[in-house]
């Protein structure tokens, strides 16, 4: 899939290929998705049932296939972490529909994926992350350690979901699984940076969380009105760079004006 | 430029046509008409494509003042009093309506929503490929509010005015369920319990989503499921045991198993069930809802034909004026893809 990319937020030519030579060895050896009625309007082809990457692969290899091959009556795909909604029109032919995408599933993978690699400017702490501070204690380290930790590794958008733009990421550092609070709360900032469980996320709408709140970025995963109006998809790889609050203001209005503040690392 | 000033309306009144296609793998459900039969009935009345934007009442009426030039209008639903220029607006059939005239739509009667349709649409520019106001994002704007203009087409006042037969009354029939997709993260009992006991619609409703009140569904192992698509009619079932059918303006992933999804060809008739009221659910194969769907499609495309202009005028007026196009399309959308 290919996000409109005029406004410069991820050209093109920063596009990084990866190589799918051992994801189609494991799409070889893996054994037929389960397709689940969600009503008569739609199917989820379910490929197992753990967060894995080698799954969310065979979700986003199988999307390609279907946005590709346009068949009739599908009318949109949804990727989620180990499955895949395919929405189709009530009356189509649903068992040609689903060979179809029985067939999709096991040779999706001819093409390389090509992988967008983003850089997130994220202000850590304070006012911007409220439980940066907790989850320090919580893990003996300090702030500065569970910032090098969570800024340190790179994240897998597994999904879209829940809210507008909303990206459930994968990747956190083992040291930083942290419960979900017990009290969630009925409000958090958008753009907020959080981790829950083993998960992280980043916000784009206010919204009830339970999640640990370590930072906030400037970058509006979701804005009406701008071109994109949305920058995450599933199987995008995100990075955070610690940025200091001072340069808060001034990033967070340029983003606000729908300027981007939000890079693609070049492969 | 002919423009619908809203003098007054109830806090969910909306502009909505068929629905957003292709965004959901970004978060947003398509929103659209909750009761997509209803605005098709509108939209005949005026001659208009079938998925053409109207103003969706959620409950509450509203008033408004038509300025510029004529419209011809329809209202489909029941309202307790619906009213243009002082006459009684009925909802078979459409009226004309002059400059200066005031359209007044008393509260929903017997269901939730009704339209408003005008003929050539209101012409706001689409969002996204669509004038559906998705509430919960903002996308396509917000619910319309005192002191709005509404842009209306140049032409508005020059379509023929139809009628149809009456609409089928809503009725109490029970709901129609396919199975899946985690039933089987349930109990035999909670299967037997969602099929044969009644549910009431709590007063937590809103186009997002409908919280039922009625006895626990019982849950085999968990209740926390990897998160997954979610779709309108989608019976997901928290800890809590009491069950919550997402609507049009729903989230699109959750991590709730759920039990069972409404067939297409009722979610019209489930969006209208007001709160309180009591509701049955009946479990139906994958093709007997293939029956049904076609059905519902069949008569949907069948109001163009049936809307059979009011006032008598030469045959080729006639032929003229008799559009034949039907059907509701889809906005198919892959170009995200």
């Amino acid at each position: 899939m290919s996000p409109r990319t005029s406004s410069g937020f991820c050209a093109e030519s920063s596009l990084a290929i990866q190589s799918w030579s051992e994801g189609r060895e494991q799409a070889a050896r893996s054994p037929s998705p389960r397709l689940l009625a969600c009503g008569d309007a739609a199917l989820s082809v379910e490929f197992g049932n753990e967060i894995d990457e080698g799954l969310n692969d065979r979700v986003l290899a199988l999307d390609a296939a279907l946005g590709k091959a346009a068949i009739p009556g599908l009318v949109e795909t949804v990727p989620t972490y180990r499955s895949l909604l395919a929405c189709y029109d009530p009356v189509t032919d649903v068992d040609g529909l689903k060979q179809r995408i029985l067939a999709l599933s096991g040779d999706a993978a001819d093409e390389p994926r090509r992988i967008r690699r983003w850089r997130v400017p994220v202000v850590y702490g304070g006012a911007f992350g409220p439980d940066l501070d907790a989850v320090a204690e919580r893990h003996g380290m300090t702030p500065d350690e569970v910032i090098a930790l969570h800024a340190g590794a790179t994240y897998r958008v597994y999904m879209i979901g829940f809210m507008p733009g909303f990206a459930y990421l994968g990747g956190l550092d083992a040291r930083l699984e942290t419960p979900r609070r017990l009290q969630p709360r009925l409000k958090t900032p958008a753009q907020s940076v959080s981790i829950g469980g083993a998960q992280a996320a980043i916000s784009s709408v206010e919204a009830p969380s339970g999640w640990h709140l370590l930072g906030r970025t400037p970058a509006r995963s979701f804005m009406p009105g701008r071109d994109p109006g949305f920058l995450f998809a599933a199987g995008d790889e995100i990075r955070f760079e610690p940025t200091p609050p001072k340069h808060w203001d001034e990033l967070d209005a340029a983003a606000a004006r729908g300027e981007p503040v939000i890079g693609c690392e070049i492969a | 430029m002919s423009e619908l000033l809203v003098e007054s309306c109830g806090a969910l009144t909306t502009v909505q046509d068929a629905g957003r296609f292709g965004l959901r793998r970004f978060g947003v459900s398509p929103a659209g008409a909750m009761d997509a039969t209803a605005l098709a009935r509108a939209n005949a009345l005026v001659g208009n494509a079938l998925d053409t934007a109207a103003i969706e009442f959620c409950l509450m009426g509203g008033r408004f003042c038509l300025e510029g030039g004529p419209a011809l209008i329809a209202f489909s639903g029941t309202s307790a009093n619906a009213t243009a220029g002082g006459r009684a607006l009925d909802a078979d059939s459409s009226m004309l309506v002059h400059a200066g005239e005031h359209l007044v739509i008393g509260p929903v009667r017997e269901g939730v929503y009704a339209y408003l349709a005008i003929a050539g649409g209101i012409r706001l520019a689409p969002d996204m490929g669509s004038r559906s106001v998705h509430r919960r994002s903002g996308i396509g704007g917000r619910p319309l509010q005192r002191g709005d203009r509404l842009p209306l087409a140049d032409d508005a006042g020059e379509a023929q005015p139809r009628s149809l037969p009456p609409a089928e009354a809503l009725g109490n029939a029970p709901i129609r369920l396919i199975l899946g997709p985690q039933d089987d993260l349930f109990t035999e009992r909670a299967l037997k319990t969602l099929f044969r006991e009644e549910f009431a619609i709590s007063a937590q409703v809103d186009p997002m989503g409908c919280r039922l009140e009625g006895p626990k569904i019982e849950h085999s192992s968990g209740f926390n499921i990897i998160s997954d698509g979610i779709v309108q009619g989608s019976v997901q079932v928290p800890g809590d045991g009491q069950p919550i059918v997402l609507l049009r303006d729903g989230q699109t992933t959750g991590g709730y198993p759920k039990i069972a999804t409404v067939i297409s060809a009722d979610l019209d008739r489930f969006a209208q069930l007001p709160p309180g009221s009591a509701v049955r659910f009946h479990l139906v194969t994958r093709e007997e809802a293939l029956t049904l769907a076609k059905a519902r499609a069949q008569k949907i495309a069948s109001f163009h034909e049936c809307a059979k202009p009011l006032a008598i005028e030469s045959p080729a007026d006639a032929l003229f004026s008799s559009n034949l196009i039907s059907g509701v399309t889809n906005a198919f959308a892959f170009d995200h893809m």
